[in-house]
């Protein structure tokens, strides 16, 4: 067996940074930092530590270089591509006492958080100035927005607003060799190349982000979120390509399948949604009154064309609130069915989605399956969940089946194996179908300009062999 | 090596109408498609080549020294366009107006309106970054594209992003083309991020001092009444006698209804609206009119330091051909000066956190200056890096820090 690399002398090295009482490292401390999201993926750091600034992370990290050991950033841990899990060779650098917002520019719209901040926290300071932070993943309540950076994380507003790298702006990395550096401007437009963009959605592979510099929007005027249930799925789909050929950029569209829809509402967070419906769609439009108003006509009109059998506005804050509970708690519903729930996050051109249904249903049939769909319909970003028991192997065996054919028949349709949860260790076999030897090369070299020893999150994202291929490549230094 | 060799070389690899003599006698290759620049890229690096990056020729001048110019004018072809998915992926060398004209066929609409004459090419709007006053209302250039195929300095060809418009398989390597200039590979295909065409679009301007407009634009952001651009546009620029600010409203007849009577009450200022049929060509004066100086700067700044910059600007250069976002606060500067002079003007800014690239210049000043000169700390050893991974023989000409050699 080979030795640890984390030997009882690093962490006493490390107590002395960051005090003994933010240390964890023995075994039933570590237990609950073994999984992410992502039930399917366990293993036990060697060591956890929890600093609380900028100065100790430089710290860990250059201890960790002295000693040529690999970490692991972890924030709230709801990731669910197994990007937060460390093995026992690596430190864990768990940032979640890093949660202070720093401050707040109402008139430049800006404001510098650390990275431990819970992303629903922010838009939550920041309401009395009438403005808020617009990614909100449906874990807002628990993701931190350092997590949501490296994973470039989404949610239904991002439909209308754009993803976690449009709303940053400047970010300060601290990276493996412990070398500070500001990436990004307070203005948003970059002092070189774009090193912010590049290093949003890097899944914690580049260095360790310390410091947050976000845009913040004013809160709309008006809003109007309504319901519209269809008989069909591909009714629902046409309704949802009606709406944006129209010229209508929703603030959010989303889709719940029957299977979905009845999980919700055998739970607490019923919403009222019709549980005879094939399917049901979420739209929510804001902006100006009147043109609020107006779009809503227009929006309602396409929906009916489309075969919805009733469409509703909600008719108040409240049923407004309801209706977006129901939405946003879907994944803890589908918790009722079963002790575990793989979910999965899949892009198509919107236009593919009802056949892409059509073949997950075949899929689900086929492997006899539980499993419900969610979807950011506008973006076709697809949700499909699989409730099941992971103490059976033989239908776990059958989930990692239904899994990697229901990427297969996305990447077929000429879609992408995520969007918004990251490759993280789960689909880490999936890149190649996506990214021939040469694109996956140039990825882990571009890693490697930041991390040229890739001790930070090691054996993410890009397939090993890649990067002895870029480098092979004739005329690499 | 003699031009004669690397012409007969090129043309053993790309035929002969591939390959033509520049006007001051250089070897230029025209690769058809982007397996074809990659050869080329191949051959220069095996050969130690340097290579000039040129588009349609339109933006950066062709004049930097190399041994071969390699123009992506024949990479022409809209390769395909989905209405359905609002998703069009064409050749970089695709001309601005040829594609909106396709994509107009399809009622559909790319929201970029970068500087620079209708025939730029879009490899050049990606590669330098310059969007236009549209940034306000829908985002920079890399708000716009999902993917792009890049050949790299020695010829191998990156794939990067996807067709889809959300997408976070990988690292973002589209991020890292969009305003590199060409210094990590020449873009050969891109994946773009349409919408369907406006209904409506209304442009009302206003005139008076400067300090009065940008004054009046921080009301309506405040007010939150939120054009697809709002412009501060200098007279020189305009054809104008006073500064202008345009306000566009771009969207649905529901919104632009809505948005356009809020302009009077949220701003003190006269509006004018624009008669429809001049629209097109207020903004083409705007767009043609940067072309007006050799050297075109942009600068990042908010819109509370729009006036402080203007004033830095005029003070150490003059007053120019300026253009600038008043409520994103980005800054187009056009018009001409001294390297030393421009390097001051890059010091002073820097020292108040303003970044300033260098967009378009001659090339002694973009040797001399850099497209971004000095990184903050720490930066620049990343960038040096990602470059020799992009390019390990050097052979790309392009002066991102200022500091490439002959």
């Amino acid at each position: 067996m080979k030795p640890s690399l984390v030997k009882p002398s690093l962490v006493a090295a490390l107590e002395r940074i960051v005090g003994p009482r933010w240390i964890r490292h023995r075994r039933a401390e570590l237990k609950t930092y073994t999984m992410d999201g992502l039930p399917t993926r366990e293993s036990f750091p060697g060591l956890v530590v929890m600093p609380a600034s900028s100065a100790e992370i430089r710290d860990i990290l250059r201890l960790l270089h002295l000693v040529g050991v690999p970490f692991v950033a972890r924030g709230a841990g709801t990731g669910l591509s197994g990007g937060a899990v460390a093995d026992p060779d690596a430190v864990l650098i768990a940032l979640t006492r890093m949660n202070r917002i720093l401050t707040v520019d109402p008139v430049l719209r800006r404001a510098v958080l650390q990275p431990g901040v819970v992303n629903a926290r922010l838009s939550e300071a920041v309401a009395p100035l009438g403005l808020h932070y617009v990614p909100d993943p449906s874990s807002q309540a628990a993701c931190t927005v350092g997590g949501n950076v490296a994973e470039n994380a989404g949610g239904p507003h991002c439909l209308k607003y754009g993803v976690t790298t449009n709303h940053i702006v400047q970010l300060e990395v601290v990276l493996p060799d412990a070398s500070v550096v500001q990436l990004g401007s307070l203005q948003g437009d970059p002092w070189g190349p774009d090193l912010v963009g590049l290093f949003v959605g890097s899944e914690g592979m580049f260095g360790i982000v310390t410091e947050i510099t976000v845009r913040l929007e004013p809160v709309p005027p008006s809003v109007r979120t309504m319901l519209a249930d269809f008989p069909t799925v591909r009714g629902a789909s046409e309704a949802v390509s009606g709406v944006i050929a129209a010229g209508i950029v929703p603030a959010a569209l989303e889709m719940m399948d029957r299977a979905c829809v009845a999980a919700v509402e055998a739970s607490i967070y019923a919403a009222g949604y019709p549980t005879d419906a094939a399917a049901v769609l979420l739209v929510e439009l804001d902006g100006q009154p009147d043109a609020v108003d107006g779009e809503a006509a227009t929006v309602e009109s396409i929906l009916r064309q489309a075969g919805a059998r009733q469409v509703r506005s909600a008719t108040s804050p409240a049923d407004r609130a309801r209706l977006w509970q129901g939405r946003k708690k879907a994944f803890g519903a589908m918790g009722r069915i079963a002790p575990d729930l793989a979910v999965q996050d899949a892009v198509v051109p919107r236009s593919a989605l009802p056949d892409v249904m059509d073949r997950i249903e075949e899929i689900r049939t086929r492997h006899r399956l539980s499993i419900s769909n969610v979807f950011h319909a506008g973006d076709g970003n697809l949700h499909p969940n699989i409730s099941f028991d992971r103490r059976d192997p033989d239908v776990t065996h059958r989930v990692h089946l239904a899994c990697r054919e229901i990427m297969a028949a996305c990447v077929a349709a000429g879609g992408s194996i995520t969007g918004e949860h990251g490759v993280g260790s789960d689909k880490i076999d999936y890149m190649p179908w996506i990214f021939d030897p040469e694109t996956l090369g140039a990825m882990r070299a571009v890693r490697c300009a930041f991390d040229p020893a890739e001790r930070s999150n090691p054996g993410k994202v890009v397939p090993l062999h890649a990067c002895r291929e870029w480098r092979a490549a004739p005329g690499v230094r | 090596m003699s031009g004669k060799i690397v012409l007969a070389r090129l043309k053993a690899l790309l035929g002969t109408g591939g390959v033509e003599r520049d006007p001051v006698g250089l070897p230029r290759a025209i690769p058809e498609s982007a397996d074809a620049l990659s050869l080329v890229c191949r051959l220069a690096h095996e050969e130690g080549w340097k290579i000039r990056i040129e588009g349609q020729g339109t933006w950066l001048p062709g004049d930097a020294p190399a041994d071969l110019a390699v123009s992506t004018r024949a990479l022409d072809q809209v390769v395909s366009v989905s209405p359905a998915d609002l998703v069009a992926t064409v050749q970089a060398g695709t001309p601005m107006e040829t594609l909106r004209r396709r994509l107009a066929d399809d009622s559909m609409w790319l929201a970029l309106d970068p500087p620079g004459r209708p025939e730029r090419s879009i490899g050049s709007v990606a590669a330098t970054g310059t969007a236009g006053p549209l940034r306000h209302g829908f985002g920079p250039v890399r708000d716009h594209l999902l993917g792009c195929t890049v050949a790299t300095g020695d010829g191998r060809l990156v794939r990067a992003g996807g067709r889809v418009v959300k997408n976070v398989a990988g690292y973002d390597l589209t991020k890292l083309q969009v305003g590199g200039f060409g210094g990590f590979g020449i873009i050969a295909e891109l994946h773009l991020r349409l919408r369907a065409m406006p209904r409506a679009d209304v442009t009302l301007l206003a005139r008076g001092p400067r300090d009065a407009l940008t004054s009046a634009a921080r009301d309506l952001m405040e007010a939150q009444v939120m054009p697809a651009a709002l412009e501060l546009i200098s007279p020189a620029l305009a054809a104008e006698s006073e500064w202008v600010l345009a306000a566009r409203f771009v969207g649905t007849d529901a919104a632009v209804r809505g948005d356009v009577p809020r302009l009077s009450s949220a701003a003190d200022l006269v509006w004018q609206p624009l008669p429809a049929e001049r629209t097109a060509s207020f903004w083409s004066v705007v767009a043609r009119g940067i072309l007006g100086g050799p050297v075109t700067l942009r600068l990042g700044v908010l819109g509370n330091g729009v006036d402080d910059t203007v004033d830095l600007l005029a003070h150490a250069l003059d007053e120019g051909l300026v253009s600038a976002g008043a409520g994103s606060g980005m800054i187009r500067w056009t018009g001409d000066a001294p390297v030393e002079r421009l390097r001051e003007v890059r010091r002073v800014a820097a020292s108040r956190e303003i970044p300033m690239t260098l967009e378009r210049a001659p090339w002694p000043v973009r040797r001399a200056l850099g497209h971004f000169g000095a990184y903050r700390e720490g930066v620049g050893q990343i960038v040096g890096r990602l470059r020799d991974s992009f390019d390990p023989g050097q052979c790309l000409r392009v002066a991102l820090e200022g500091v490439t050699g002959d």
